[in-house]
C-alpha cells in the first residue's frame, strides 16, 4: 500500500504542526511538507480523477515534472501539490477533471497587460 | 513496382499508406529524431476557410481533402487500431478589429465568387457569436465560419499514418537520412547516412526542408524555405470552446492550444517570449477565461512553405518516376496525399485536381 512506503524520518526540530483541511476532513502535517507529501503522510492516496477517463492518481515524481499530484489548493485549480508547502488554515480539495476555467477567478493584471 | 518515400513525416506517411492501401511495395526511409520534424510540431487542425482567396484551386484542393477525411480516420481505426481523433464541427476565425473582420468577409465572398462549386460561410457579429461561444471577451468584434473546418489529434495521426502503413506491408526505416540519390536506366539508388544503400523502381521526396536539395538531385526545383510557428499548450480544462478557431481550439481531452504566429528566420527552431507573450495575449483578448490558464509547454516548428504557400507536387521531367511533393498543410491534405496522390504514383496518371500545383508556376521559362 502507497501510505506504508511513507513514514517520516524522526528529526531534532521543533514538533511544528500545522493544521489543514482535505476535501472538508481535518488533517495536521509537520510545518515545511509539501502538500503532496502531507496528504500521503495522513495515507490519502486519491488526489485526482484525470479528464479524460477518470482514472484516480496519485503523486508519482514528487518533484514538479509529472503533474500527476494536482489539486485544488485555496480555490485554486490544478495546483502542483508537490511544489507548494502546505500552511496553516489551507483548503484542499481534490482535482477531479479538467479545470473548470469559468469558475476561476480571471487576473485583473493579465487582462489589462492584454490591452 | 517497388517505390522508396523519402521522408516518414505526415505527407511522406499517407502517401506511403494510400500506396499500401493499392498494393505497392513500399519502403518509408525516415531522419533520426533531429529531424526538423514539422509533422510533430503542428496545430492539428483540419482546415479550409480563407485558404485559396488568391488561387482557387487550392480552397477546392482543401476541401476535397476536408472532404475525404472521414474516410482516412475511419482506414486508420480499421488498419492501425488508432482513432485520431477526428471532429470536424466546422470553425471559426475571431476578429479583434473591425478592419480585420472586413477584410475576412472580403477574403471569403472572393473565394466563393471564384469557386465553382458551393462553398458555405457565414460572418457573425460579436452578439451573435456570444450565443455560440458565451466565453468571448468585449475586444471580438465578430467571426467567420465555415462548417468544413476541423481539427485531430495530430501526433496520433502520425503514429496511426505509420502503423497502418507497415500493417498494410511498407517496411518503415528510421534513422537512414538520404544523402545520395542517382539515377540509372529505370531505377534509383539512394545512399544513406547509415552507411546502406536503397535500390527502387520509383521514388517519392516527401522530405520536407529536405525537399529542395534532395529533388535537387532528380532535377525538380522546389523554392522552399522554412516558416516558423509557435504553440502554446495549456493544461486541460472542462469544455468551453465546442469547435476549433484559427488560432485557439481545445482538444477532446481538453487541452488548451494556442497559435499561428509566422516568422522567417531560417532554420531556427527555439521560442521567443516576445513570440510567446503575443500568442497569449491575443488568446486572453479572444477568451478573457484563459487569464487563469497554466501553460504546460511551448514550442516552436518550422513550416514547409513555398513562394505562394500552396503545395508543390512534381514529377520529374530529366528522371521519371522520381516526384516531390511539399506542403504546410499536412493535417489538412493527409487525406488527398492518402488517396489521391498515392493513385498518382502508383497509376502514373496526374489527377486533375493536382495539375496546379505544379513547380512551373515558379519556371520564367519553362524547359518543357
Amino acid at each position: 500500500m502507497t501510505q506504508d512506503l511513507f513514514i517520516r524520518l524522526p528529526d531534532d526540530s521543533q514538533d511544528d504542526t500545522v493544521s489543514f483541511s482535505f476535501n472538508g476532513e481535518p488533517l495536521t502535517a509537520a510545518k515545511g511538507m509539501s502538500v503532496a507529501a502531507a496528504l500521503l503522510a495522513n495515507g490519502k492516496h486519491v488526489f485526482r480523477h484525470t479528464p479524460v477517463s477518470g482514472a484516480p492518481r496519485a503523486p508519482y515524481c514528487m518533484m514538479g515534472v509529472c503533474f500527476e499530484c494536482l489539486l485544488e489548493i485555496d480555490g485554486v485549480q490544478n495546483r502542483q501539490s508537490c511544489m507548494t508547502s502546505v500552511a496553516q488554515g489551507m483548503h484542499v480539495h481534490s482535482q477531479d477533471g479538467g479545470k473548470d476555467l469559468s469558475g476561476q477567478l480571471i487576473n485583473s493584471e493579465l487582462e489589462e497587460n492584454a490591452q | 513496382m517497388s517505390t522508396v518515400v523519402v521522408g516518414g513525416g505526415l505527407v511522406g506517411s499517407a502517401i506511403a499508406y494510400g500506396l499500401a492501401l493499392q498494393g505497392e511495395t513500399v519502403t518509408i526511409l525516415d531522419e533520426g529524431d533531429v529531424a526538423f520534424r514539422a509533422s510533430r510540431g503542428n496545430f492539428g487542425l483540419v482546415w479550409v476557410q480563407g485558404k485559396g482567396d488568391q488561387h482557387v484551386q487550392y480552397a477546392s484542393w482543401s476541401l476535397q481533402s476536408a472532404r475525404l477525411w472521414p474516410r482516412l480516420a475511419a482506414d486508420l481505426q480499421r488498419d492501425a487500431g488508432i482513432d485520431v481523433c477526428l471532429q470536424q464541427p466546422g470553425g471559426y476565425h475571431i476578429c479583434l478589429s473591425d478592419d480585420e473582420m472586413q477584410e475576412r468577409a472580403n477574403k471569403l465572398s472572393r473565394i466563393r465568387e471564384n469557386l465553382d462549386q458551393p462553398y458555405d460561410y457565414q460572418i457573425y457579429t460579436a452578439s451573435e457569436l456570444k450565443r455560440i461561444l458565451p466565453e468571448i471577451g468585449p475586444d471580438v468584434v465578430g467571426a467567420s465560419h465555415t462548417p468544413y473546418d476541423g481539427h485531430v489529434n495530430p501526433l496520433l495521426l502520425l503514429r496511426a499514418l505509420h502503423k497502418a502503413a507497415i500493417v498494410r506491408g511498407a517496411a518503415y526505416r528510421p534513422n537512414r537520412k538520404v544523402l545520395q540519390i542517382k539515377h540509372s536506366g529505370s531505377s534509383f539508388r539512394l545512399e544513406t547516412d547509415s552507411g546502406d544503400s536503397f535500390t527502387t523502381d520509383k521514388l517519392v521526396i516527401a522530405a520536407g526542408l529536405s525537399n529542395r536539395e534532395l529533388a535537387e538531385q532528380v532535377d525538380i526545383y522546389v523554392p522552399i524555405k522554412a516558416n516558423q510557428g509557435q504553440v502554446l499548450i495549456g493544461e486541460r480544462c472542462k469544455h468551453f470552446l465546442s469547435a476549433p478557431t484559427t488560432y485557439i481550439r481545445q482538444t477532446n481531452e481538453g487541452t488548451i492550444q494556442m497559435g499561428d504566429s509566422m516568422a522567417d528566420m531560417g532554420l531556427d527552431d527555439r521560442t521567443q517570449n516576445e513570440v510567446i507573450s503575443t500568442i497569449a495575449r491575443r488568446a486572453i483578448r479572444t477568451f478573457p477565461i484563459l487569464g487563469t490558464l497554466n501553460l504546460v509547454r511551448a514550442w516552436a516548428a518550422l513550416r514547409i512553405m513555398s513562394p505562394d504557400g500552396l503545395p508543390i507536387y512534381q514529377e520529374s521531367r530529366a528522371c521519371p518516376g522520381a516526384y516531390v511533393f511539399t506542403c504546410h498543410s499536412g493535417v489538412t491534405l493527409a487525406a488527398n496525399h492518402a488517396y489521391e496522390i498515392s493513385r498518382w504514383v502508383f497509376e502514373g496518371e496526374q489527377p486533375d485536381a493536382a495539375r496546379t500545383f505544379s513547380n512551373a508556376r515558379f519556371m520564367e521559362h519553362s524547359s518543357s
